[in-house]
């Protein structure tokens, strides 16, 4: 998957949502081994210290853990997991929320608009 | 450990005219920074005051705690704007050289990037292109295992491909204990590997941030903000 990173918002803060997607896209499954801050920072064409930074964060909300010896992995539990699935998914829709809103669409109004797009897609 | 790079009312004069004056700065180690500005700001001239190619009409200017000097220049490695290198040489004769000049020289590191970048060790320099000759020159300058790298416009004459090679390059080669400090111009193509960031106009350190802060803080890039400090 390529890093696509904008340019008004601090990186790390975007390093970690791109890593969140791979964990929750089964790029990097429960458990399974990270790659070296190094490597990960070239993948991603920045600085080591930034990726450093965005895995300290993520070892923080506990996604991630670091083994003494044997570099970083992903969390085995689930729950942990499905937590910052459901907070990324909330965030993405207030996000959403706010822009109707500045286009003047009332609550009512958007579910609407949702629920007939998702009938749309079922057929 | 002390700061790998210390100003303290650093002032450089030609003549009458100021070209850095009052610069306190301390940069520390283990940082990519970028020391951004217009051209003509002093970015070279503090570059070249830490290389002692200039000596400070006042205020003193420190590498690791030391002066400018023979000490320092072991574990500085610098790239000049300009080339110095004899064009009648062959990289390999170049590498050589850097192999006796410099104890610190890993000449695996240098064939290995050659390789990558499709140069010729058997090629003379004069026959090269601008942008090629870069590259050597780079090549060599980050194939040290210095301390503090000064590279002075690195990514200037070369296509967006090879500067994207370049980045990776100076991202590859640099430990973490040893700091990059980069001049450019080019803000929007290296601000995603920089910690830090240096803003120089007309002879004074007008900001220091890091790159994450000002994106925090002010929800733009370096790049923006830089075009809206120095618009002219």
């Amino acid at each position: 998957m390529p890093w696509e990173l904008k340019n008004d918002r601090p990186i790390y803060t975007q390093l970690i949502e791109q890593i969140e997607l791979m964990i929750f896209s089964g790029v990097y499954p429960p458990g399974s081994k990270l790659p070296s801050v190094r490597d990960m920072a070239q993948e991603a064409a920045v600085n080591p210290n930034t990726m450093q930074r965005a895995l300290a964060k993520m070892e923080d909300d506990g996604l991630i853990i670091t083994h003494r010896t044997s570099g970083r992995s992903i969390t085995e539990d689930a729950r942990m997991i499905e937590k910052a699935k459901t907070k990324l998914a909330q965030e993405q829709i207030s996000d959403f929320l706010e822009k109707m809103q500045l286009m003047g669409f009332e609550q009512k109004e958007i579910l609407t608009i949702i629920d007939n797009m998702v009938k749309e897609m079922k057929k | 450990m002390s700061a790998i790079l210390e100003c303290s009312g650093l002032t450089k004069q030609f003549g009458k005219k100021e070209a850095l004056s009052e610069v306190n700065l301390k940069v520390e180690r283990g940082q990519i920074v970028g020391l951004l500005g217009p051209n003509g700001s002093g970015k070279s001239t503090l570059i070249k005051l830490a290389n002692e190619l200039l000596t400070p009409t006042n205020g003193t200017i420190l590498i690791g705690g030391k002066k400018p000097g023979v000490d320092t220049k072991k574990i500085v490695s610098y790239l000049p704007e300009r080339t110095y290198l004899n064009d009648w040489m062959r990289v390999n004769q170049l590498i050589e050289m850097f192999s006796d000049f410099y104890e610190n020289f890993n000449p695996e590191k240098a064939y290995d990037m050659l390789k990558s970048l499709k140069i010729n060790p058997e090629d003379r320099l004069k026959t090269m292109s601008k942008g090629t000759k870069e590259k050597v020159q780079l090549i060599l300058v980050m194939s040290r295992e210095a301390e503090l790298y000064l590279l002075d416009e690195p990514i200037g004459g070369v296509d967006p491909a090879a500067r994207d090679y370049i980045l990776q390059t100076i991202l590859r080669n640099y430990n973490e204990k040893a700091t990059v400090i980069i001049s450019t111009h080019l803000i929007s193509d290296i601000e995603n590997i920089l910690d830090y960031v240096i803003f120089i106009n007309q002879g004074q350190v007008v900001l220091t941030s890091s790159v994450d802060d000002i994106r925090d803080e002010k929800g733009k890039s370096v790049d923006s903000l830089f075009r809206e400090v120095f618009k002219c």
